[in-house]
This record gives C-alpha cells, sequence and structure tokens, in this order.
C-alpha cells in the first residue's frame, strides 16, 4: 500500500496543535511508516507538490492569507480535517470579533503602552504585501467544507493518533472520555 | 405534600411518585437520570434551558416544569431515546453558538456543566454558526464578576443566591435571547465569601466567577475531567 499523503498548515493559531502532533513520542516512528508529508510546516514544504490525503488545519482564518491558504487546502486534499478549537471556533483570536478592526489595529500600533518608543510617526502598516486583516475571526468551516473536527487546546496527542489512524487504515475512531475534551 | 401515587413509566420502567412533585425528581427518585442544566435542588423549577425535554404520551415537554399530577397516571414518558437524545445536542449546541464560549480561556472548563453537557453528546462542532454576540463583563463588585459572554440565560442564579431576608442579588433585564443577568450592586457589596462560592458552584457555565483566586483546581482533577456528567448522580441513586 503506497502511503497517504498528508499536509498540514497552521493558520491563525499558536502550533500548539502541531506540537501535540509530536507529542504522541514513539508513535511518530510509526506514523512515518504511515504516511508521507507534503506542504507542511513539519517538514518545510512551502507549496503544494501533489494532490494530498489529509490535510490538517490548525486555527481560524484571522486575514486574507489564511482564506487563501485554506482554499488551496480544500482543492489540494481528499479530507480536510479543523484541528483544534481556533479552527472550529476561531479560539483566542476571536476575542476580537467584538471590537472593530480600526480599533484594533490603533491600540496595537497607536495606543499601546510600548508603541510610542517603537512607532514614532505613527504608522499602521498598510503595505499591499501584507495580508488584509478580515472584520472577524472565523471558523474554517465557515470559509470551506471541513470533513472532520478534533476539537481540544490543544486536541489531546491520543485523540489525534486515533483520528488518523482510523481515517488511514478505515476504522473506527476510539474516542474515550478522557481524549475528548475542550480545552 | 400529598398521599396520592401516581404511576408512571419512563422507557418502559414502572415509576411510581407522589402526586405534586416535578417529573424530573420523580424520575430521580425511581433512578431514572435526565440531564439538565438549570434544575437545582430545594430550588422552584425555571424550564429554561429545555435539556430535560422528555416526551410525555408523545409531546414534548421539559420534565422539571411538568408536575406529577392525576393526568400523568399511566402516561408513557420517553427520556433515552435517540430522537430526544438528538433534541438535547441541538439545544447543547444552539447554547454553544447563542454566547461566546471560549473554554480554553474560561476558568470554569472543566467543571463547566454546559461544557460537559457536550461532552456528553461527543459534539466536535455545532452544526449552527457562530453568532460572536456583543456581550458586556460587569467587575464592579467586590466578590465576583459576571461574565455575560458566557451565560446561558438559566436565572438558576436569580433563583438560588438569596440573602436572610430573601432578596436575590441578581436580577434580569430583557427576555429571550435579549435576556441580560445583572446584579444588585448594593446587596453584592454584603456578599460573603461563602455565598459568592455558592453563586459560582451554581452556576452551569463560567458566568459567575470568584475574584482574587482562580485555576486552583489542576487540571485533571477538575469535575468533569475523569466522569461524565451524571455519573454523580447515578452513583447516589445505586446506593
Amino acid at each position: 500500500m503506497s502511503k497517504a499523503i498528508v499536509a498540514t498548515a497552521s493558520l491563525a493559531g499558536c502550533f500548539g496543535c502541531h506540537m501535540s502532533l509530536l507529542d504522541i513520542d514513539e508513535r511518530i516512528l510509526k506514523l512515518i511508516e504511515l504516511v508521507e508529508f507534503n506542504k507542511s510546516p513539519i517538514d518545510d514544504i512551502k507549496e503544494f507538490t501533489k494532490q494530498c490525503d489529509v490535510g490538517i488545519i490548525e486555527g481560524g482564518c484571522c486575514n486574507s492569507e489564511n482564506v487563501e491558504n485554506l482554499i488551496k487546502f480544500r482543492k489540494n486534499c481528499k479530507i480536510l480535517i479543523s484541528c483544534g478549537e481556533c479552527a472550529i471556533m476561531g479560539g483566542l483570536p476571536a476575542l476580537r470579533n467584538f471590537i472593530p478592526v480600526s480599533e484594533c489595529l490603533e491600540e496595537a500600533y497607536l495606543g499601546g503602552p510600548t508603541t510610542g518608543l517603537c512607532n514614532p510617526d505613527k504608522i499602521i502598516p498598510n503595505d499591499e504585501e501584507l495580508p488584509m486583516l478580515l472584520d472577524k475571526v472565523y471558523p474554517c468551516h465557515e470559509i470551506v467544507k471541513i470533513d472532520y473536527f478534533l476539537p481540544g487546546c490543544p486536541p489531546r496527542a491520543d485523540l489525534l493518533w486515533d483520528a488518523l489512524v482510523a481515517l488511514l487504515t478505515g476504522g473506527e475512531m476510539k474516542l474515550p472520555y478522557e481524549v475528548f475534551k475542550f480545552d | 405534600m400529598s398521599d396520592n401515587k401516581i404511576k408512571f413509566t419512563i422507557d418502559g420502567k414502572e415509576c411510581i411518585a407522589d402526586e405534586g412533585l416535578d417529573l424530573w425528581k420523580a424520575a430521580m427518585l425511581n433512578g431514572v437520570f435526565i440531564p439538565y442544566l438549570c434544575h437545582m435542588k430545594d430550588v422552584v423549577p425555571a424550564g429554561s434551558c429545555r435539556i430535560c425535554t422528555v416526551k410525555v404520551n408523545g409531546r414534548p415537554m421539559a420534565a422539571c416544569t411538568t408536575l406529577v399530577t392525576k393526568g400523568l397516571e399511566g402516561a408513557v414518558v420517553e427520556n433515552d431515546t435517540p430522537h430526544i437524545e438528538e433534541m438535547r445536542k441541538m439545544i447543547v449546541e444552539l447554547l454553544f453558538v447563542e454566547g461566546n464560549h471560549f473554554c480554553p480561556a474560561c476558568e470554569k472548563s472543566g467543571s463547566c456543566e454546559l461544557q460537559a453537557m457536550a461532552y456528553r453528546y461527543q459534539m466536535m462542532v455545532p452544526q449552527f454558526s457562530y453568532n460572536f454576540p456583543l456581550r458586556e463583563v460587569d467587575a464592579t463588585t467586590p466578590k465576583i464578576y459576571l461574565d455575560r459572554n458566557r451565560c446561558i440565560q438559566c436565572k438558576k442564579c436569580i433563583r438560588s443566591i438569596k440573602d436572610d431576608q430573601g432578596r436575590s442579588y441578581f436580577a434580569f433585564y430583557k427576555r429571550g435571547h435579549k435576556l441580560d443577568i445583572h446584579i444588585d450592586h448594593e446587596l453584592a457589596a454584603t456578599m460573603s465569601a461563602e455565598l459568592a462560592q455558592l453563586a459560582m458552584d451554581g452556576c452551569p457555565v463560567g458566568a459567575i466567577i470568584n475574584k482574587e483566586k482562580g485555576f486552583d483546581v489542576p487540571i485533571g482533577k477538575r469535575k468533569f475531567d475523569k466522569e461524565p456528567i451524571g455519573t454523580e448522580f447515578l452513583n447516589v441513586t445505586k446506593e
């Protein structure tokens, strides 16, 4: 059997879910037998080089680059998994959903206690190279179709492992109470 | 309490209860667990969360506000059926999208009854889109703060947290999904630490949080870390 191809990305996330994926301990050796990584921060491949079987998304969408990235993942992956609270509901970045974007930027670049010294010209970055901030942080499934969801902050390593193994071997996923958590 | 006994069945199990009890309690006394969020011992039921919805002769009713009366004699009550459990799961999902439930950042996480209910129904993601409503936090009282983002508007605090003269520390403005819980600031200034703890523990979510201490129970030892919601209850009825 040829190896399944997996791609991963961290959008508006903290890389905690990726850390949790690495937290599967020695099973990582078995994982390498089961899968080949394509576009992913784990092997530092920046662009898709082939069609992937599984895409794992960490983090929600807070800017235009996240959205473009997510759409690329949907096009290039047969199965897309929302991994962690941020991908599922926006998570901590979504705490800004109650504040207008202009106020957020003003606080970060003009009004904050440390901005006086490092931003004397009082510039809010607006270079066209920079991704545009969205009005809100969106859960991934409100942008593209997501096939599976793995909650947790981060999802427990055992949950990620069980889900991947079930997906790759066609087995049923175990979902013990201890590994299914939102925090 | 009347001496009249009423007989009915829950999921085929023969039950007998005193007339005048609410159906939720009657079920409990007969060893049947009906999941709930807004109900509480010794407090007048409000029927606000609707998690305890059962079917009485085919009709959906909140078990906590349905009284055991003569009309219930011989009734067929359904509790643990796929349709009802699916409805309850949907209510949990609605509660999650209606407020702002950032579990990873909430002090009540792990001891939160709404979260535990989502664990019970294995809610991977709500099927509805998130509302992200704008809600305010009131941190002006000395003992507690009120985070309305997490409130599920069950009014349990209004019904249960009272001073020795029976005055409520909490009250509500407006109704329905616009309902807002408020604290009586004058009364809250005299709130004891014990009562503040009761208010926090009673709240099924993390809307009422004690000030000056926090996160004192480590992960792994919180109320619902190891045991699903309802386990405690089932242990009591087995004894």
